[in-house]
């Protein structure tokens, strides 16, 4: 029977393994849920106050620098919307090369997540580093953490010239292009992988952690026929496409006091992006391969289970690692294409691809002498705040109903909050609010 | 210093792409590093459980310091720590984390609402403004090969130690 004479507080003042800083605190009395603020507590750097007056081209580099952990989903995000500011068509070429940067990326971002902070969660231990040498199991995931992570760190390197803050991919195309070997050298160790995603996969599908939100909730994300996660149009669970100029007319900017963040809603609606959204819209989409190796787990998709979205990541980063195999197999040439350049104009561009966690917007408006007069950024994020903390708060309310002690609940949030894998320092940029 | 090297990793205003390039260079050295550093402190690697400071040989921090409790809480890092390195171009330098003290009037107009609920610094600060810093590792990210060579120099510096104190009993 609930126990209503329970009283207590938690504070946690610094969520470990996530990217940033966040905190939360509950107050609860008798039984009752007074209380409760998560709160993105990163203080902020103004990015989107600094761009104004800057030449639109020396944008992407700078904004690169709100997230170094998903620094080149900002760094392609903007670019593309400085590209259609000045109306600059990328090459094929330049769109493979980005798509292979971007595989790279999802591989690393996704197996940080994954390995470093998700996995102790499954193994009941506080650190990755804490896994036993001496048993078979966790030597070989510590040893699978260091290689998956190796392998997509190189593809970004080879690609983009480094890992974070990539120098090499610009507005129009690439500053300097990729050395066909050292690509070429990347297919054995993507295939060396490949086996240890599977069994990753499995490990993520097998965890019994099941919750589920009440309320109606908006998956949104973007699909493409090769679930690039840098092309297409946004599609949400009810169905609707929508074009990415579009999307400010559906999302609702929830102003949260106590937060560094602003929230979001899609049309009144809770709204979730990311790679449960991105497998719950379009997983018919994935590479072929992906599908065949993973039929039985992609099954559970459409999930409203929130821990689904660690699986989701592990299919993608089999995904980005088949997408790549193929499109580096079928590589004979690397074209030399200097990057193409536009006279400016008084424009509006719209930039959005999928970053690891989930849409990333860029809107910038641009004078006919091609300085940045305004830009708004939507990170995932902020997109997902709103229903974190709804989600903090329901799981809390039922484990309370169930008489849980409060390091049960502790742990529980924690793991609750790794599995929407925030991203704290894209969240807390700049935003413009009048405070009450 | 004697024994394993007791590290700590810390981040303030910044994007954390060091933290990034740390947890990358783990690949490659962790199974160098694994018997000579204990990870004291570090959010992205483990949960503290105490929430207390605790005693280190070399504190890495990377990011600016934009507010009066991050001025504290490193101060208190410094305390605690024989060794602290900045680590990255907002520790080392500033920037770009301190992008809004060469903001114009009008753009602080806008951001003043924010400034002060929120209890800002009026201008962000580099460690080196706060406290005394003993290495610096510039680069944004951290330049890899500069810090390769610091923690070189310290695991040489703490093994000299040991085997000195050892040679003393």
């Amino acid at each position: 029977m609930h126990n209503i004479d329970i009283d207590f507080d938690i504070n946690l003042e610094e969520i470990s393994k996530i990217e940033g800083a966040a905190s939360l605190d509950i107050k609860v009395r008798k039984g009752v849920i007074e209380d409760l603020k998560f709160t993105i507590s990163e203080w902020k750097r103004f990015y989107t106050i600094a761009i104004q007056g800057k030449p639109v081209t020396s944008i992407p580099p700078l904004v690169a620098r709100i997230c170094g952990t998903c620094s080149n989903a900002h760094l392609l995000a903007c670019i593309e919307a400085v590209e259609k500011a000045l109306e600059i068509e990328p090459s094929a070429q330049t769109m493979l090369l980005r798509k292979l940067l971007y595989y790279g990326l999802i591989i690393r971002d996704h197996a940080l997540h994954l390995y470093i902070f998700a996995l102790p969660d499954l193994f009941g231990k506080n650190s990755i580093l804490d896994f036993d040498n001496e048993n078979k199991e966790q030597h070989d995931l510590l040893e699978d953490t260091f290689s998956v992570k190796e392998v997509g760190n190189r593809l970004s390197i080879v690609v983009g010239g480094k890992s974070v803050h990539a120098p090499l991919p610009t507005i129009g195309g690439f500053l300097k292009l990729p050395d066909l070997k050292d690509m070429k050298d990347i297919l054995s160790r993507l295939m060396e992988i490949r086996p240890k995603i599977l069994k990753l996969m499995d490990l993520f599908a097998r965890d019994p952690s099941d919750f589920e939100i009440s309320g109606p909730v908006t998956f949104c994300g973007l699909s493409s026929s090769d679930f690039s996660f840098l092309e297409g149009s946004i599609k949400t669970s009810d169905g609707k496409m929508i074009e990415e100029k579009d999307l400010g007319r559906h999302l609702d900017a929830q102003i949260i006091p106590y937060s560094q963040a602003r929230g979001f809603k899609f049309d009144g609606n809770l709204l979730m992006v990311g790679a449960l959204a991105r497998l719950n819209n379009d997983k018919e989409h994935l590479h072929r391969k992906t599908k065949a190796s993973s039929e039985q787990y992609l099954s559970k998709f459409p999930s409203n289970n929130l821990f689904h979205n660690n699986l989701a990541q592990a299919i993608e980063i089999l995904h980005a690692i088949d997408s790549s195999y193929e499109l580096i197999s079928n590589l004979t040439q690397i074209i030399p294409e200097a990057p193409i350049k536009k006279q400016p104009q008084e424009t509006i561009g719209v930039g959005m691809i999928e970053a690891p966690r989930g849409s990333l917007y860029y809107k910038l408006e641009v004078t006919a002498q091609g300085i940045v007069k305004k830009g708004d950024i939507v990170v995932p994020t902020g997109q997902n705040q709103v229903i974190m903390e709804r989600a903090i708060y329901e799981l809390v309310d039922s484990l309370i109903k169930k008489n849980s002690t409060q390091e049960l609940i502790v742990n529980e949030i924690e793991k609750l909050i790794r599995a929407f894998d925030p991203c704290m320092s894209c969240a807390a940029h700049f935003l413009k609010v009048k405070w009450k | 210093m004697a024994g394993k090297l007791k590290i700590g990793w810390f981040s303030f205003t910044c994007c954390e792409d060091s933290t990034i390039i740390f947890t990358e260079l783990l690949n490659t050295y962790y199974p160098l590093w694994k018997d000579k550093l204990e990870f004291i402190h570090a959010r992205i690697l483990r949960k503290d459980d105490t929430g207390e400071l605790k005693d280190m040989d070399i504190a890495f921090v990377e990011g600016a310091i934009s507010s009066d409790s991050q001025e504290k809480k490193l101060k208190r890092i410094r305390d605690k720590s024989k060794i602290l390195v900045a680590i990255g171009s907002c520790a080392v330098l500033g920037s770009p984390a301190n992008q809004r003290n060469f903001f114009s009037s009008q753009q602080l107009e806008e951001i003043k609402p924010i400034l002060e609920k929120f209890k800002y610094k009026e201008k962000v600060l580099k460690l080196s403004e706060v406290i005394k810093v003993d290495d610096n590792v510039p680069g944004c990210p951290m330049n890899e090969n500069i810090f390769l060579t610091i923690m070189k120099k310290y695991l040489v510096i703490n093994k000299l130690t040991s085997l000195a104190s050892d040679g003393l009993k």
